[in-house]
């Protein structure tokens, strides 16, 4: 521990200087700037992805507890589809295969791409999650709400949805955080987040436990920022006597 | 303390050459007798240099030629066989195993700088690399200027990076760098256009297009961006070691036989795929045979 060099992240990433004030000016950018960046690159991938994710997986999760068959099948292709490729893969195909037969692809950044790929491999794991929500409510309650004369999406917008969701708010808390971990994937479409500066900056500093420790502190924090909001969320809507009110 | 650690490492030396017997005493040679065994590391995938053949086996230039090193080693040593084990490293372990005894002698890519001295030695420079850009034939690009406004690939996790960084910088060409994850990945940027020039080292270039489904569609044209030495890479204040390696690279410098050697990894059909590299020993490979020295990077960009 003696020969940590924690100055790394006051370095120029041109000369190498240790700047001063840690945070490069006039176009120089220190190692601290770049991480900073990167960052960001990596909230901006992780919450945009998730947005994408939790539209088409609520979706999809609704498409499949619906009595049309049509639409039971079209939810359980697009989740086997999602969720059966490693993501990596998906993120590849994305970025190489599909271009190649569609051109109009190719002008598309990869930011959006990764985003698209995330967010759809993470929907068919909340397909996945809305359905066992849904299916845990008792056969009654779409009965009633049936026969109460409300149609099927009144059903579900009043009376299925509300406890569903409700009680998949702990796994949605999981997937949450797994998709700022699954974000780290995006550097090798050459997004510029954390996992492909902490590849590139322990390389030219020599540094790598320090720029690996701070990396995982970064990505620590944002998990768990997300973890403490879901937490607030769950205890904001629990509804008093029903579900064990949101842990507390 | 530096001074005291440059006293001990002088007082070594002069040890070292006072009482040859003695040097065997300590370090890695004294490893390799107690144990019968020397560690190499090797890379999977660092073109003609080292590679895997699959199946646990190493080859390549810099193999070669540790292998040659590590024979002289054990006649010197008077062992009558040396089990001699492969440790495949990568650009982020390779130090840190080298400095905790995994590995002993590291036959890889891996560049000499003054950074890296400080926590490894090299042996002397066996091949210099001169990084370049590859684009495809039909570009008509052939120099760095041209690449104002236009996709740069490289790999993630190189100095190259670094390198394009300094050059927009001292330059104002202003260009788009995209990453690759590995090698092949920054070539199939190349390769479907994303990118118009792929800056790396000259041997990956050439080795990966002549892998490449069309080598006849893609050159390596323009300036040379920089010149690294990269050289094997030794443990640390171990003087008799390195001494033993670099007698023993020297030799095979002198006699002209490194040039045998480098032809067959650089300009023949090298397995598994039988592709020929095609790269000739530049220039400033050529005068560090010829002068046999351990200078870092820096030096070689001051001239």
């Amino acid at each position: 521990m003696a020969d940590w060099d924690w100055q790394v992240f006051c370095k120029d990433t041109i000369e190498g200087e240790v700047i001063p004030r840690c945070f490069g000016g006039g176009g120089d950018i220190t190692y601290l700037d770049w991480m900073l960046s990167a960052w960001g690159w990596t909230l901006s991938v992780s919450l945009l992805s998730l947005a994408v994710a939790i539209v088409f997986g609520s979706l999809m999760g609704i498409l499949r507890t619906t009595p049309n068959r049509g639409l039971v099948f079209l939810g359980n292709a697009w989740t086997e589809l999602f969720r059966n490729i490693p993501l990596l893969v998906q993120i590849v195909l994305w970025y190489h295969v599909v271009p190649a037969f569609i051109p109009a692809l190719r002008g598309v950044p990869s930011f959006l791409l990764v985003v698209a790929a995330l967010g759809l491999f993470t929907s068919a794991r909340i397909s996945e999650q809305v359905r066992a929500g849904i299916q845990s409510l008792p056969r009654g309650q779409r009965m009633a709400g049936l026969a109460m004369g409300f149609t099927l999406p009144q059903t579900y917008r009043f009376i299925l949805l509300p406890m569903a969701f409700r009680i998949i708010i702990p796994p949605l808390t999981s997937e949450s955080m797994n998709i700022v971990k699954n974000s780290s994937v995006a550097f090798a479409v050459s997004i510029a987040e954390l996992t492909l500066f902490a590849m590139q900056a322990q390389e030219e500093t020599a540094r790598g436990i320090e720029i690996y420790l701070a990396v995982t502190g970064l990505y620590f924090i944002s998990a768990f920022a997300i973890n403490r909001i879901m937490h607030f969320i769950e205890g904001r809507v629990s509804v008093p006597g029903l579900i064990a009110a949101g842990g507390k | 303390m530096k001074i005291t650690s440059i006293v001990a490492a002088g007082l070594m030396t002069a040890a070292v050459t006072a009482l040859p017997a003695l040097a065997q005493d300590a370090g890695t040679l004294k490893k390799i007798k107690d144990s019968g065994s020397v560690t190499m590391g090797v890379r999977e995938s660092s073109g003609g240099l080292s590679f895997t053949l699959g199946d646990g086996k190493f080859a390549g230039f810099h193999v070669e030629l540790c292998e040659r090193v590590l024979a002289d080693v054990r006649k010197q040593l008077g062992m009558s066989q040396m089990n001699v084990k492969f440790q495949p490293v990568t650009s982020q372990n390779r130090i840190p195993l080298m400095q905790n005894g995994t590995i002993d002698i590291e036959c890889g890519s891996t560049t000499n700088n003054a950074a890296r001295q400080k926590d490894v030695a090299f042996a002397v420079t066996t091949y210099v690399e001169e990084v370049r850009i590859a684009t495809k034939a039909n570009s008509g690009i052939t120099a760095i200027a041209q690449l104002n406004g236009r996709n740069v690939a490289t790999t993630t996790g190189t100095t190259s990076v670094q390198l394009l960084r300094k050059h927009e910088r001292a330059t104002g060409v202003d260009f788009k760098e995209v990453f690759g994850k590995d090698h092949a990945d920054s070539f199939l940027l190349l390769e479907s256009g994303r990118a118009d020039a792929f800056v790396m080292d000259a041997q990956i270039l050439a080795g990966l297009i002549a892998k490449s489904k069309t080598p006849g569609d893609y050159r390596i044209v323009g300036e040379v961006l920089n010149v690294e030495p990269i050289n094997i890479m030794l443990r640390k204040d171990d003087p008799a070691f390195k001494k033993a390696v670099d007698d023993s690279l020297i030799k095979l410098m002198k006699s002209g036989e490194i040039a045998k050697i480098y032809d067959k990894w650089f300009m023949q059909p090298i397995p598994p795929a039988n592709v020929r590299i095609g790269l000739p020993a530049s220039e400033a490979t050529k005068a560090a045979w010829a002068n046999p020295n351990d200078k870092p990077a820096e030096d070689y960009a001051k001239k």
